[in-house]
């Protein structure tokens, strides 16, 4: 077990009072397994990761819960300690490939920055290594692109960039925040690929944030669900596939526009809009949107329960 | 890269050029500002008139005036004064010249150096006692005029604790020449730069800090901090990189303006006889040789100045670098 995130929570301070972000989120991630995390924005999918991280630097956050990495706890960690994890053990792609790197210095400075921060190298050896890093990311002239600018680069080049910088200390763990979202079609699926073949070789497990379905179809061995701070289903790939339990995993994937048959006149969509974290409803967060909603759903808030696919449902617990 | 400098220079000459165009017209054309009649004097009869005229040349066609007085600025440097016809123009404005270039050298080291540090020490414990405090002490320091601190300054230490142990070091007001008397050109400079520089620095400090500040909320920090680098790393070699660009906009602006003349009231008060009094005495007097010679030494700094400060961009930001 690389990760055991268990009931963790994150809340902040506003001006219009307490939000609860993430409201007891918890997961399991083993060695070389890619979890693909999915939800709207504000499901709290990426707080629930920079938690992970360690990255969430807001004085008016809270975070509860507990977090464990290869059985250490990070939650409470110092600084220090935490700094030495992230980058060299964790390390995280972002979801903007333009703003994600300093725009004064060279791709190779960035990266060798990263990989002298965290072992004792001569800048030469890590100037070797970052040529190295940027071939393995199928950069056409690694030698070259070492003295580029991030503004001299395209952005998927600059997401190869930050995937090879992020591969630099052979981390155990990694983190994705939605690292296709910004880019081409095409050259998504250049980067997808790039990240199962890396995965096989570097041995990391990939916690792989997306909004999209079809990507995490493709990537992903499990999958978790999240709306409204919480995770409503998780299961492997197939099991979520081919037996949606959760009534809003099911309206995501009746949303996905056939690709074959009759052309549907409408796109089919969830009627309403995710809920304020300001003001949750009382019962179940989904229930206002969900077409199966009975009774139970207005008062209490269905929990997970404990199997491998399990989704937070009461109707799925009556069944 | 040297054609680029060559074209950049071509610009400069080309500015100063329409400066002294400019500069030329306001006074020797500017219809009723007949300069004949103010050299002549009040209730001249127009034979004088028509003599001065013709002695000061105003008698021929404007562009032959205009060449005669840049010859004479900037070829034969003999052009004299209207004031005292035995006064050369050309010999007072390079005399002028280190005073002005020392104070404001000095005084833009001194705050430099200062409001980084107060800036990136604000910046970095935002919202602090220390931070608030920083800033309050700053907006003093831009409240408070030259001329009134400059006289207070002049009151501690030239008169009322000049004879304290603290101050007794401070000579009398005046400019001792660097290459006669270097610790005498330091000290007689010390309180002149102080004062100067307590403006700058605050503005500075404060515009530094927003800077700062405005970087650390950018993408690339949250990709520093997910590197694992430390804070300190983190503040000066990417927040700090990205926010000298505004300070080096503001830096450029103020030092060319200073060296310019714009230090007057600084050079007023402490006797240093400078170019900003140079200027101020020519304007009193409507001295027109004076006034073009400073103006076209003034221009020639802020140009100057300008032309640094895109020099220094291009090495900040690599971005800028291709065109």
């Amino acid at each position: 077990m690389i990760l055991s995130v268990r009931d963790l929570k994150v809340s902040f301070r506003t001006h219009d009072g307490p939000v609860r972000a993430i409201d007891g989120v918890s997961f399991d991630l083993e060695e070389s397994e890619i979890l693909g995390v999915v939800g709207e924005s504000g499901s709290g999918k990426t707080v629930s990761l920079l938690a992970v991280m360690g990255l969430i630097t807001d004085p008016n956050a809270t975070i509860e819960g507990s977090i464990r990495y290869k059985g250490r706890e990070l939650v409470g960690l110092s600084r220090r300690e935490l700094r030495r994890l992230r980058g060299n053990e964790i390390a995280m792609i972002f979801q903007d490939p333009m703003t994600a790197l300093t725009p004064v210095y060279t791709i190779g400075w960035q990266i060798a920055e990263q990989i002298r921060a965290h072992r004792g190298v001569s800048k030469a050896k890590a100037m070797a290594r970052v040529e190295q890093l940027l071939a393995e990311v199928n950069f056409p002239n690694p030698h070259e692109a070492m003295s580029r600018y991030p503004h001299q680069l395209s952005g998927g080049m600059r997401q190869r960039a930050v995937i090879a910088m992020a591969l630099s200390c052979d981390p155990a763990l990694l983190v994705a925040d939605e690292p296709t979202t910004a880019l081409d079609v095409t050259v998504q699926a250049g980067i997808l690929d790039l990240v199962r073949k890396l995965r096989a070789k570097h041995k990391s497990a990939v916690v792989f944030i997306t909004h999209d379905m079809g990507v995490v179809s493709e990537l992903a061995d499990r999958v978790m669900v999240m709306y409204a701070g919480r995770v409503v289903e998780r299961g492997t790939r197939t099991e979520l596939f081919s037996d949606p339990r959760h009534p809003y995993t099911r309206a995501l994937l009746g949303s996905i526009p056939p690709l074959t048959g009759q052309k549907p006149r409408r796109l089919p969509a969830i009627p309403g809009s995710p809920p304020s974290l300001l003001r949750l409803p009382q019962g179940c967060a989904f229930g206002p949107r969900c077409p199966v909603r009975y009774e139970p759903c207005e008062t209490g808030k269905p929990g997970l329960g404990s199997d491998a696919h399990a989704a937070a449902c009461f109707r799925v617990a009556q069944a | 890269m040297f054609y680029a400098i060559l074209r950049r220079f071509g610009q400069m000459l080309f500015v100063m050029f329409g400066i002294s165009v400019i500069v030329f017209l306001i006074f020797f054309a500017t219809p009723g500002a007949d300069p004949a009649a103010r050299i002549a004097g009040r209730n001249a009869s127009p034979e004088v008139l028509a003599a001065v005229r013709h002695s000061f040349g105003f008698d021929q066609p404007l562009y032959v005036q205009y060449t005669r007085m840049m010859e004479k600025i900037f070829v034969t440097g003999d052009l004299t004064s209207f004031v005292n016809r035995g006064w050369k123009v050309v010999p007072a404005v390079m005399d002028s010249i280190p005073v002005t270039l020392s104070l404001v050298f000095g005084a833009a080291v001194l705050w430099v150096v200062v409001s980084i540090i107060i800036g990136v020490v604000a910046a970095a414990t935002r919202d602090s006692w220390l931070d608030k405090l920083l800033m309050a002490l700053g907006l003093l320091g831009i409240s408070m005029p030259v001329y009134w601190l400059g006289e207070v300054m002049n009151l501690i230490t030239q008169s009322r604790y000049h004879d304290s142990w603290a101050f007794s070091w401070v000579p009398p007001l005046g400019y001792k020449n660097f290459s006669d008397d270097p610790k005498g050109w330091f000290l007689t400079l010390v309180i002149p730069w102080i004062t100067l520089a307590i403006l700058y620095i605050g503005i500075y400090g404060r515009v530094l800090r927003a800077a700062i500040i405005e970087s650390m909320q950018e993408d690339y920090i949250r990709t520093a901090r997910a590197k694992g680098l430390s804070e300190t790393r983190i503040l000066f070699r990417h927040a700090l990189r990205t926010s000298l660009i505004a300070f080096v906009t503001l830096f450029g602006l103020d030092f060319g303006a200073l060296v310019g003349g714009s230090a007057l009231l600084t050079e007023v008060v402490f006797g240093l006889h400078g170019i900003g009094k140079l200027t101020y005495d020519a304007l009193q007097n409507l001295d027109l040789p004076m006034i073009m010679a400073t103006v076209m030494y003034a221009s020639m700094f802020v140009v100057i100045a300008n032309a640094v400060v895109d020099f220094v961009y291009i090495l900040l930001d690599p971005r800028l670098r291709a065109s």
